[in-house]
């Protein structure tokens, strides 16, 4: 790339600065959990069935959570992006409220919405359904939390989407399925992957919208942030240990997917 | 040097208890259990109207974290656990060397208003449709849920197993679960959004609370003072007020 060289040499070096205490900022305290990590009982640790339990229902709710963002949250993208209709901006702003609510406050408001005496709480028990303390709870409460950054992501991508293509297919001949299909998807398709990262990621570190709308029990609702939430309280050594292999194996599937999903995109 | 020698004078000539002479000043810092809120932000009150100058600041919460944080060197004077191990841990480091039961909170069942009918004794926590939530067994509450299902020989499949006592009881509040294990002083400081049923004294169990007084405290005199208070028949009457039983 021969852009980067006509910047002007200061410039490089002004920046370097700021970034370096950014980067900094973000990593010492990953380094201060790396140093004093028990490093010797990770194996039993990794070898302890309750562990393993808990890894693997954090992992199938925020999968499960990212699937239904995708689902819903990409047409509402969609519709914010490329749909005038009064209040959209209101709307915007209210899509993007998850972001900024207190997690906990969220949680209740889910009780409050989805809970036995919530808005839909009647509704959904005469149909035989209960959310609040069951796996399906804690998916509700992850992509509460998550969908936002994946919605944000892709409206934004959406937005500075050259419409000019689409255009092109429409007169072509091309339905408006087919170009959202054909066209649009694939234009905005890095963004779809950095978002659906984004929203991976929030799920799976999700906590106190999960404490309080699915409760804690091993095996349904006990996700690895709330085992090291317990753990802390009583042994702050196994906590760190925990911390540890949800960070280690977060960072690979983040890796995995940043290969996969992103590399065509590069060229 | 001085001031060591004027220090250890107060001390003998008083025999522990600040005389009348002595004029308490300055502040403390009290890090206390979230059971003891209500009772010990009434009795610091007290305590700082009986010793004007004085200021009592508290810092309530789990008792669990509490202790790590006075372990981690936090500014506290003093330290009022539930539950023994918390202060064995602060004891066993050498921070708190002079620690005393000064109350006991026994279990009792909470239930929501709308399950009122439904549940009337522990034996309903076995009956299917009765959704239960108990602390999880490593805190004091827990503890107590354990013990008193044991000895009731009820079994139950919690929903939940509440981080703390005070999640627990917000779970019935809410009418998410129908009835839980907690502290009679939970019961008692949420009037009447629960309702709350005596366990059977056979079959019940109970969390010791113990204050001690931070050794490297800036000052151990308000310290010891604030502790003493507590344990004066003034704090215990605001203590049994609140619901605690007698160490």
């Amino acid at each position: 790339m021969s852009s980067s060289r006509t910047w002007r040499p200061g410039l490089r070096g002004a920046l370097a600065v700021p970034a370096t205490v950014g980067l900094l900022f973000l990593l010492l305290p990953l380094v201060g959990l790396l140093a004093r990590a028990p490093w010797s009982g990770l194996p039993d640790l990794l070898a302890d069935p309750a562990v393993r339990q808990a890894l693997q229902l954090s992992f199938t709710s925020a999968t499960l959570a990212t699937l239904l963002s995708l689902v819903v949250g990409i047409p509402l993208a969609w519709v914010l992006a490329r749909v005038r209709f009064p209040g959209r901006r209101l709307v915007r702003a209210l899509v993007t409220l998850p972001l900024v609510l207190p997690p906990v406050v969220g949680g209740v408001g889910l009780l409050y919405a989805f809970g036995r005496r919530g808005l839909l709480g009647g509704p959904l028990e005469s149909v035989g359904i209960t959310l609040p303390f069951t796996t399906a709870g804690v998916v509700l409460a992850e992509a509460f939390v998550a969908m936002p950054f994946l919605i944000v992501t892709v409206e934004g991508a959406l937005a500075g989407a050259d419409q000019r293509f689409e255009q092109a297919a429409a007169t072509l001949g091309a339905s408006g399925w087919t170009t959202f299909r054909r066209i649009t998807l694939p234009l905005i398709g890095p963004s779809i992957a950095a978002g659906t990262v984004l929203c991976f990621a929030r799920a799976l570190g999700e906590f106190g919208a999960t404490i309080t709308f699915a409760g804690n029990f091993p095996g349904t609702t006990q996700t690895m942030p709330l085992s090291v939430y317990l753990a802390l309280e009583t042994n702050p050594e196994a906590a760190l240990a925990l911390a540890l292999v949800l960070l280690a194996v977060s960072l690979l599937i983040l890796v995995a997917l940043r290969e996969r999903w992103l590399r065509p995109a590069r060229t | 040097m001085l001031a060591v020698l004027t220090l250890t004078a107060c001390g003998q000539s008083s025999g522990g208890q600040p005389g009348p002479g002595t004029r308490l000043s300055g502040e403390t810092t009290v890090f206390a259990a979230a059971s003891l809120t209500k009772a010990f932000t009434e009795l610091g009150k007290q305590f700082e109207a009986e010793h004007p100058g004085t200021t009592v600041t508290f810092s309530f919460g789990a008792s669990t974290g509490l202790a790590q944080q006075v372990l981690a060197g936090a500014p506290a004077d003093v330290f009022a656990s539930a539950g023994k191990k918390n202060m064995d841990l602060v004891v066993a480091s050498g921070s708190i060397s002079d620690a005393k039961p000064f109350a006991s909170n026994v279990g009792q069942i909470a239930v929501a208003p709308s399950a009122a009918r439904k549940v009337t004794s522990l034996a309903d926590f076995s009956k299917p449709g009765v959704k239960v939530a108990l602390c999880q067994p490593d805190v004091p509450c827990g503890v107590v849920a354990q013990e008193v299902l044991r000895k009731a020989a009820v079994r139950t499949k919690p929903v939940t197993l509440g981080l703390d006592v005070k999640s627990t009881l917000a779970n019935v509040v809410s009418g998410e679960v129908d009835a839980a294990i907690v502290y009679v002083t939970d019961v008692l400081a949420s009037g009447n959004k629960v309702v709350g049923i005596t366990i059977p004294a056979a079959v019940n169990s109970s969390t010791p609370y113990l204050i001690g007084t931070i050794s490297a405290s800036d000052n151990p005199l308000l310290a010891k003072a604030f502790a003493d208070s507590v344990l004066a028949p003034a704090g215990q009457e605001q203590l049994r007020r609140a619901g605690f039983s007698s160490p």
